[in-house]
């Protein structure tokens, strides 16, 4: 007997397969992180039982729950646009859970409002979701989620339909409520940041199959692919190591890490210069690139490099101003070895 | 009421007649041939004659049709079959017919007040019966029966002919019915006997002949005070002109009267 | 909104709505006016209403209580067949309202299949009962209340549905707190064409219910008949009916569909 959530999910379709493991102890919030059409929202569905599993097993807290219809699994769960029903207050909308759950209607709605105070709505409770703000309806929908005392919370994207200013704000107040739920969460998002910020850990997610998982600042530091690495901001390579040197396709870099055999190498687009001519002293992991694009970055400016490894190089835009860049370009591209990051791949 | 309608009587046909000039080339009635077949040649091309005739004539009046196409090659009867009220309201609504066999004279005395018809001449009468499922599941076999609550009575309703005509026989015979239903016309009456709906009903007798054994028929004897009688004419405005009066001939003619008596109407 | 109207969509916009209602400006020139309240104090036509009204408005309550259910399961489950109940429920829109009275007089009638079954074991015979009329109207109702709910029920986003679930909700919950909620301007909808339709029915009705006045005649029949000897009398009986069904059809829609 195990508690939290164990769980293998499979799901075929024509042209898309589903075959992850997952686990969250009590407590814990995991993320699962991956582009559109990754197979998330079809992982977390599994989990609700909205979507039958073809093969696999999940148990709650050592019970199996596959075999339960979704009204009989012991979940919360907030849809991406909350999906709240129209035609009942907020109250209602959060009582609606305890009452399917036996209780009476008093009692129900005294467990709502005392989740409405909670979540920082008492006042609204007689609003009616269409004149409810993003915000609100957001809130609601994670009162309602746990109104029925779930021992799994599921979060389909909880973030992605509000504004950015919102969103900063309804995060850290999710964050909160997640940390006082002694329950499982699975989260689904696209949004490392979202994830970084929410999650105990992350499981990233491609084309079906986990891809990478662990801890956030792990995953943020050793990203695996390509997607990984572009989530976080990090120039990726795999390469063969001899020490400190590492082979990336014709291109010899050398690492502060020291290892041996296959390994991924990574480095931020800021730890990347430009030069238009070969500088003096020749630095060592110089090599020339080709310009394939320049766009804005932040206050920064993005360099596409193209060449013997394809790169991203950040820089200010009095750098650009001063070297005179247009795509198509050739210039010399250099990143000091302390700023690589080498590890097994 | 009738001098409310004559503005809207008038422009009515106005307007069909020209629709039906423009519809067939040759439309002047004015021949006046002595024989039918003179006629219709010298009219010169094809000829309809279009009857107006209550529902329960359809099967005679198809056949007479046939024999006069026969008599006068090149000619078709049209036939329009209805309620014979309907079928005054049409005419006096302007409907462009030629002839009207109506069964009643209530329903032609609708048409000739309007002058749309003259000198009508009975042709046939007909007399009701009770007609009763095959089975006779209620053992009837006489109009008293019908009085008995248990047994399931349709009548015609009392605005069209059939249902007049049988509360006329049942006033005669100091008899009060409670009909489960008043139908709207004499085959929608025949029908309920069919399914078995009912245990009897008063229809007429050629409906009892026309149903080819799936009723049987019960005659009465206060049926003679309430027989009916079917009237037919030409029309004023008939665009048929002649061929029109020559197929009242028809049905007016020995060889008309024969047909009517095997469907069981009555001479007059 | 502003801007020129499109005449594409105007023009015959307008020749629509002319071709509806100018039959009923035909009805009103020939109404005959100084005799018309007269006409209508008449205990039948009174009679004839009411059996009307009650009747229609029962068949409407038939038809939500099959109809509704019938429009899930269409919408709801696949099973094998689908499509052809589908295609069948719409029989009696296709069906001749007459050729319908005798399809019910040989199922329920007296000597029908199931009808025999119910006068022999319950005494229950339903041709020539108001029953029977509710019946007639049922029948030929059902179809535009099952097609309009089970319409409503597709173009429902089925999500809701699935939030209830994971909130331990049954089917039967979801359904009753939230589908038919959601779906409730469709419902109401089809019960207004629904109860129109009842209320205008005369071949099913007067071939299966029979004629007779205070149990079976409904007001278009009493309209029917009128027509035989009174015309007037029978666009007296059809203003009636229209004007009715226009306060009640307008006060409803009102209320119910145009809310937002």
């Amino acid at each position: 007997m195990t508690d939290g959530l164990r769980a293998r999910l499979v799901v075929t379709r024509p042209a898309f397969a589903l075959d992850i493991d997952l686990e969250a102890a009590p407590g814990e919030v995991v993320a699962l992180l991956g582009p559109n059409g990754a197979g998330k929202t079809t992982a977390l569905r599994a989990l609700a039982g909205l979507t039958p599993l073809s093969d696999g097993q999940i148990t709650l807290d050592g019970l199996p729950l596959h075999a339960q219809a979704a009204e009989e699994r012991p979940i919360g769960m907030v849809f991406q646009d909350y999906l709240l029903f129209p035609h009942l207050t907020a109250l209602d909308n959060v009582a609606f859970g305890p009452r399917c759950h036996g209780a009476s209607k008093a009692e129900a709605r005294r467990t709502a409002a005392a989740l409405l105070e909670r979540v920082g709505l008492a006042d609204r409770a007689a609003a009616k979701p269409r004149q409810l703000s993003g915000g609100q309806a957001q809130r609601v929908a994670l009162a309602r989620a746990l109104a029925v005392h779930p021992r799994l919370l599921l979060l389909d994207e909880p973030l992605a339909a509000l504004d950015a200013h919102t969103r900063l704000e309804i995060r850290s107040q999710l964050r909160r409520h997640l940390a006082d739920f002694d329950g499982a969460t699975v989260l689904v998002t696209h949004d490392p940041l979202d994830a970084m910020v929410l999650a105990d850990r992350l499981i990233v997610i491609e084309n079906g199959a986990i891809v990478q998982q662990g801890g956030p600042a792990e995953v943020a530091r050793q990203p695996r692919t390509d997607y990984v690495a572009r989530l976080v901001g990090l120039n990726l390579y795999q390469g063969l190591a001899d020490g400190h040197r590492v082979k990336v396709g014709e291109l010899l870099l050398s690492t502060a890490d020291h290892l041996q055999g296959p390994v991924f190498v990574a480095f931020p687009p800021a730890a990347v210069a430009l030069y238009r001519t070969r500088p003096d002293g020749s630095p060592r992991n110089l090599w020339h690139a080709t310009i394939d694009g320049i766009e804005r970055h932040g206050d920064n400016v993005r360099v596409h490099l193209g060449g013997p490894v394809t790169a991203f190089a950040d820089i200010t835009p009095a750098a650009l101003a001063d070297l005179d860049l247009t795509p198509g370009q050739r210039i010399w591209a250099s990143v000091k070895a302390t700023e690589t990051h080498a590890y097994p791949a | 009421m009738f001098r409310r309608l004559s503005r809207w009587a008038i422009a009515v046909p106005v307007a069909l007649a020209l629709a039906g000039l423009a519809g067939c080339g040759s439309g002047a009635p004015a021949t006046s041939g002595t024989s039918a077949s003179a006629s219709a040649s010298a009219g010169g091309g094809a000829k309809e004659v279009t009857v107006f005739a209550a529902a329960s004539l359809t099967g005679t009046f198809t056949e007479l049709g046939k024999t006069f196409e026969a008599a006068h090659p090149g000619t078709t009867v049209k036939f329009n079959f209805g309620s014979s009220a309907t079928l005054a309201q049409q005419i006096t609504q302007g409907a462009p017919a030629d002839v009207f066999a109506a069964a009643s004279p209530a329903t032609m005395k609708t048409v000739t007040d309007a002058s749309l018809a003259s000198a009508p001449t009975t042709f046939v009468r007909n007399k009701l019966q009770i007609a009763v499922p095959a089975d006779n599941p209620a053992k009837v076999d006489d109009l008293k029966d019908l009085t008995d609550p248990k047994v399931k009575v349709a009548l015609c309703a009392e605005q069209v002919p059939c249902g007049a005509a049988a509360v006329k026989a049942l006033d005669a015979a100091g008899l009060k019915v409670k009909p489960v239903t008043l139908e709207q016309d004499v085959k929608a009456t025949l029908t309920k006997v069919e399914l078995g709906e009912v245990d009897a009903a008063l229809v007429y007798k050629t409906d009892v002949i026309a149903s080819a054994g799936k009723v049987q028929g019960i005659t009465f004897p206060e049926a003679d005070k309430a027989i009916n009688d079917y009237p037919i004419a030409t029309l004023t405005k008939a665009p048929a002109g002649d061929l029109a009066k020559q197929f009242v001939d028809l049905v007016l003619s020995p060889q008309g009267k024969d047909v009517l008596t095997k469907a069981g109407f009555e001479g007059p | 909104m502003s801007g020129r109207l499109p005449w594409v969509l105007v023009v015959p916009a307008v020749l629509g709505l002319a071709f509806l209602v100018l039959p009923l400006a035909g009805l009103l020139v020939r109404a005959p006016w100084p005799t018309l309240l007269e006409r209508l104090a008449e205990p039948q036509v009174l009679q004839a209403l009411r059996l009307s009204l009650v009747t229609a408005t029962i068949a409407t309550a038939v038809c939500l209580l099959l109809g509704v259910p019938l429009a899930w399961l269409l919408a709801r489950v696949s099973f094998p067949g689908r499509r052809l109940v589908r295609a069948l429920v719409t029989v009696p829109l296709v069906l001749p309202p007459v050729v319908g009275g005798v399809a019910l007089l040989l199922v329920l009638g007296r000597r029908g299949l199931i009808g025999q079954w119910l006068e022999a074991t319950f005494g229950l015979t339903l041709p020539f009962t108001t029953a029977g009329v509710v019946v007639a109207e049922a029948f030929v109702a059902m179809p535009f209340l099952v097609i309009s709910v089970e319409g409503a029920l597709r173009a429902a986003d089925q999500r809701f549905e699935e939030a209830a679930a994971t909130l331990g909700a049954s089917r039967w919950i979801v359904f009753r707190r939230v589908t038919l909620p959601l779906i409730a301007p469709g419902v109401v909808a089809g019960a207004v064409l629904c109860w129109a339709r009842a209320l205008g029915e005369f071949g099913a009705t007067i071939t299966f219910a029979g004629n007779f006045p205070g149990t079976t005649q409904t007001m278009p029949l009493a309209v029917y008949l009128a027509l035989e000897t009174e015309p007037e009398a029978a666009i007296v009986l059809s203003l009636v009916l229209l004007a009715v069904s226009v306060i009640i059809l307008s006060s409803l829609r009102d209320r119910w569909v145009n809310s937002p």
